[in-house]
């Protein structure tokens, strides 16, 4: 059966470059050196270090605990030795440092204990758990950690697999389903079954017909309800909303996810993955990353997760006249800060780049509002006035023209006649209101607890004043009635003494009861840090720190 | 550091403006073949001093030359200036005309892309108020040789009669106004021809061959020629069907004057007119409106400039109102 | 005469009761230019203004007692919203209030802390926990960089740490075109 194809508006025709490096198999990257591998795999979330410099790991092994809703775990990706913990730089634009952990691989490659999961006998709570136990990420490059994608959907009635891989270069995932289609199609009915999906979709550009050669076979042998469908290959047909909207014509607005019209969608490397994951128990320690552009010998090649992007470029060996290295796409990645950064989980491919391979951009002349963006734009937006406002720094008229329902996909800018880099202004635009909202956030509370912290001062001063008019009414009362009865107590206890009894245990108490301050009206989030910060003063208090406060004593 | 995209389309603002120049060649030659050389001069005359003008402004701004001197967009402007005016007006005119587009209506505004009204209609919009009778003069098809032309342009006497005369235009509404039905004035008028001005129509044919052109070529979109040319055969084919007598026909509102040339090139000017798919459907229709307006009841000549300078004011207001659905956006939550 | 006199008088209680009934319909609680004023300064409760405050602060500006530069930790932008917000002419920050610095928050030395109090007592938004003879912490996210328990600390182990980029609080850069490059 066909399925009506739909389509999205505009995108862009580009020259694929595809056959550089999509004719070769995919081979084994040698062992590096180290290993450099980052805590910090999933989008918004860091693992938390559970190995330390000296200890011996295996492959497979977990060295970071997920953390937090969208934590994912983290593997050693060989056998070998933790040589440090500490912060290296990322492949990232900004060039940022993370928390990674160093490992000196031993050269045995020895796995950890590898259990199947058996789906049947394990309720999806716990397949779930696997999941995120294993590392299994987007590999798209969003590295959205998967359990969670899985965990919104309910009702989901179409699975996507995404094979469109439409950015210029970038062949991973072509060889990966010529090569091991039956084994991503075992991973996707793996997702099918997890997301209770009754029809399954393997979208692949028509560019890549001996891919969908591949998978069709494979699709057949498994069964079921599986169409591998050729889609037209305009980029961004591979960018999940518009692959969602090409194969089944629903559109996913801006803030919301597929599962809530009904589809989900997963890159056929992170199918792939799944397999590995529930039929072998391998966790994700690995991934196939395109080595390609101006280069000798470009191809494709799996990589150990936290592989330093120099120790693979001799695999390609580049050309002399290379000037920069492009991780991801031209249309979407960016230029390395080093060349000593790893190989993280969302990497797929690495280009490097000559001026003749990407020529430097000519000047940015005036926009002429010729409309050329806006006949490219996929998400249908206005680029030149998103342009305008971004430029401007306008903000709130730039939200209002709906700057982020943009992609980042860079059509607008690949057709500007006037060489405008677009897409810089709505990454800077989007990056400077998030950091406002922030700092309004921050703001806020600040302005809340400092009005709170001025009414429980003035609270304290009332409370202290009805205190000190109790006992003076108190003592008067007493003065009056010792006044009046001026012979001691029959009972034969001295007044005074039960007094002063008094006050002694009213101090034990308080000092037994000595609280941290301050500590009401906190998000849950705060009281966490607040935690912390506890443990480690116990830690300090059982060392000894009592010389260095000593002088500060007397300074009272 | 430079960020992605890293590849871009083989284009530039100086592409498109050089497609928009060779896609007026056909009703340039049209023209000079009706009308005589001596627009060839005229053109020459606005390009080098739209040249020297922007690089005056360059200077004076303190930027450098390039890319704005090679980006054609000040020669687009002069060439529709010209193209826009009578052909045989003095040089003095062409060039303050010109100065006036480009210093006035283009760069007191910022430049390339920031100007709110098309340059060339403020140009010609000026000069018909400040020197109506000049703009007014326009030659009758083979009237002059180059030479008799050439004097005209470079000063000398203006013997006006008898060399130049009315627009078919202004022919129409003059002789309706003394009396004549539309079709009599039309048959007996030597400013007419088979269906607009004598000679008129086959620079019109040039303008409609280049506008294809453009289109072919993705530089304009359909919306504003077609709307254009849709609104003024509406407007005046009701009026025409309804009382043929006072109205002229639909054909030859579109063969005369601008109606051409504003369609394919004045209108799609980019920087000044609306820029959303709706957006410039309305503004089609706004310009035609008030052309047909002022043809028939205006003192001017012309209405198109007027038509185009009030619907650039509008422009805000129209691609605020027409802003095309987003992605995802459509089924009624907007 | 008399109509005229009739007509105006009727117009003039119509349109009185119109805005009468506006005035009440549509009170507006609080003052919002204070409020508006509130929101575009950084809520670090500092007092460099020499006002306990942002909302004193933006009371005195409201009531014409202050001038709008004399808020370092808001900086020039924040000048210039205000200038905006009041329609005011932008002028540069008041050296005597102090400069704008970038944002730090503020660290306790926890060795050298004797847990005096006295910081927890200056902080004006609590952000230090901590009691008698305790060693005191700050809570980061809380700390709006005011360096008010700064001061106060006997024992001077209170240092102000400048606030790092993550990659979450990473900015993209404003595109430097070529030809202002250039020029």
């Amino acid at each position: 059966m066909s399925a009506r194809l739909f389509q999205f508006h505009g995108g862009i025709k580009a020259n694929g470059h595809k056959r550089e490096s999509s004719e070769s198999p995919i081979q084994q990257a040698p062992l590096p050196r180290r290993l450099v591998v980052p805590l910090r795999q999933s989008t918004r979330a860091t693992a938390r270090c559970i190995v330390e410099p000296g200890e011996k790991v295996l492959k497979g092994q977990r060295i970071g605990e997920p953390e937090g809703f969208l934590g994912t775990a983290v593997h050693a990706p060989t056998s070998g030795t933790v040589v440090e913990f500490g912060r290296h730089v990322m492949a990232h634009p900004s060039g940022l440092e993370t928390r990674c952990v160093v490992i000196e691989p031993d050269g045995a490659d020895r796995w950890i204990e590898r259990k199947p999961f058996d789906l049947r006998h394990a309720t999806r709570a716990d397949a779930l758990g696997w999941l995120r136990d294993c590392g299994i990420v987007g590999l798209g490059g969003a590295t959205f950690p998967s359990h969670v994608k899985l965990g919104t959907g309910s009702g989901v009635d179409t699975l996507i697999l995404n094979g469109a891989e439409c950015e210029p270069w970038i062949t991973c995932d072509d060889r990966l389903m010529r090569e091991r289609a039956a084994d991503i199609l075992a991973g996707a009915g793996i997702l099918r079954e997890l997301i209770g999906a009754r029809r399954l979709m393997v979208g692949i550009e028509d560019n890549k017909p001996e891919a969908i050669e591949a998978m069709r076979p494979a699709a057949g042998a498994l069964g079921g309800n599986i169409e591998v469908i050729a889609i037209p290959a305009i980029y961004p047909a591979g960018g999940e909303k518009q692959l969602i909207r090409v194969l089944t014509g629903i559109e996913i607005p801006y803030g919301k996810l597929g599962g809530d019209f009904g589809v989900q969608c997963f890159n056929v490397g992170t199918a792939h993955a799944v397999y590995r994951a529930f039929d072998h128990g391998e966790p994700l320690v690995s991934r196939v990353l395109t080595l390609t552009g101006n280069v000798e010998r470009p191809g494709n090649w799996e990589v150990l997760i936290g592989t330093p992007v120099d120790e693979l470029l001799p695999l390609a060996g580049p050309k002399p006249d290379t000037d920069r290295y492009v991780m991801g796409g031209p249309m979407m990645g960016f230029a390395l800060p080093r060349l000593d950064v790893p190989v993280v989980k969302g990497s797929n491919c690495v280009i490097s780049a000559s001026p003749a391979l990407f020529p430097p951009a000519p000047p940015e002349q005036n926009c002429i509002r010729c409309g050329e963006c806006a006949r490219a734009c996929p998400a249908e937006l206005q680029p030149f006035e998103l342009y305008w406002f971004s430029r401007a720094k306008n903000f709130g008229k730039a939200q209002e023209y709906h700057l982020f329902d943009c992609i980042e996909c860079g059509c607008c800018a690949y057709v500007c006649p006037s060489h405008i880099p677009l897409v810089d202004y709505y990454r800077f635009a989007k990056s400077e209101i998030w950091a406002r909202e922030r700092e309004k956030t921050a703001a806020d509370l600040a302005r809340e607890r400092f009005e709170f912290r001025n009414y429980r001062q003035e609270r304290e001063k009332e409370e202290k004043a009805a205190k000190l008019a109790a006992k003076a009414a108190a003592t008067r009362a007493k003065l009056d009635a010792e006044g009046a009865g001026a012979e001691p107590a029959p009972a034969g206890e001295d007044p005074k003494k039960a007094l002063i009894a008094a006050a002694l245990a009213r101090a034990k108490a308080q000092q037994a009861a000595t609280a941290p301050k301050n500590t009401d009206n906190l998000s849950p989030a705060t009281q966490a840090e607040i935690d912390a910060i506890e443990a480690r003063r116990q830690a300090t208090q059982q060392a000894p720190a009592g010389a260095d406060a000593t002088p500060g004593t007397d300074a009272r | 550091m430079i960020h992605s995209p890293y590849i871009r389309r083989n284009a530039s603002v100086q592409r498109v403006m050089f497609l928009v120049l060779l896609a007026l060649v056909p009703g340039i030659a049209a023209y000079a073949w009706q009308f005589g050389a001596a627009i060839l001069v005229q053109l020459a005359l606005a390009t080098i001093t739209a040249l020297a003008a922007e690089a005056l402004v360059m200077r004076l701004r303190k930027r450098p030359l390039q890319p704005t001197l090679g980006d054609l967009s000040a020669v687009v402007t002069a060439w529709l200036v010209v193209l826009s005016f009578p052909p045989l007006a003095p040089w003095w005119l062409t060039v303050f005309a010109v100065l006036v587009a480009i210093l006035v209506a283009k760069h007191l505004y910022g430049g390339l892309g920031q100007n709110p009204f098309n340059p060339a209609m403020i140009a010609f919009c000026t000069m018909i108020v400040a020197y109506p009778s000049l703009m007014s003069q326009w030659p009758m098809p083979g009237a002059d040789g180059f030479a008799a032309q050439l004097a005209l342009i470079l000063g000398g006497a203006r013997e006006l009669d008898g060399v130049t005369g009315a627009t078919a235009l202004d022919a129409l509404r003059s002789g309706m106004r003394a009396g004549g039905a539309a079709d009599a004035v039309l048959q007996q008028g030597t400013e007419f021809g088979v269906a607009g001005g004598r000679g008129w129509e086959w620079i019109a044919l040039g303008y409609l061959a280049g506008g294809l052109f453009l289109l072919a070529t993705r530089v304009i979109t359909w919306h504003m020629p077609v709307l254009f040319i849709a609104a003024l055969l509406a407007i005046s084919g009701v009026f025409w069907i309804a009382d043929p007598a006072t109205h002229a026909s639909p054909l030859f509102h579109l063969a005369s004057g601008g109606s051409m040339l504003a369609a394919f090139f004045i209108l799609t000017d980019p920087v000044s007119g609306a820029t959303t798919p709706r957006g410039k459907l309305l503004f089609a229709i706004g310009v035609a409106l008030i052309a047909w307006l002022i043809r028939s009841f205006g003192a001017y000549p012309d209405g198109i400039a007027f038509g185009v300078l009030l619907m650039n004011m509008c422009v805000p207001l129209i691609d605020m109102k027409t802003q095309p659905t987003v992605f995802g956006h459509r089924g009624g939550s907007r | 005469m008399l109509t005229a006199l009739i007509v105006m008088t009727g117009i003039a209680i119509v349109l009185g009761a119109a805005l009468g009934y506006a005035a009440i319909r549509f009170k507006v609680e609080g003052d919002p230019l204070v409020e508006k004023i509130d929101a575009i300064l950084p809520q670090t409760q500092c007092g460099q203004c020499g006002f306990p405050g942002c909302k004193p602060y933006a009371e005195a500006i409201a009531n014409g007692d202050a001038d709008i530069n004399q808020c370092p930790p808001g900086g020039e932008e924040g000048i210039r919203k205000l200038a905006d917000l009041l329609g005011r002419e932008f002028k540069p920050l008041s050296e005597e209030h102090g400069v704008e610095k970038p944002k730090s928050v503020a660290h306790i030395d926890e060795r050298t802390c004797i847990g005096c109090t006295l910081c927890i007592q200056a902080c004006p938004v609590d952000a230090i926990v901590g009691a008698a003879k305790q060693m005191h912490t700050v809570v980061e996210p809380l700390c709006t960089g005011c360096e008010l328990c700064v001061a106060p600390c006997p024992v001077d182990c209170i240092a102000m740490v400048p606030v790092t980029d993550t990659v979450q609080t990473w900015k993209w850069k404003y595109p430097v075109t070529e030809i202002r490059r250039v020029a």
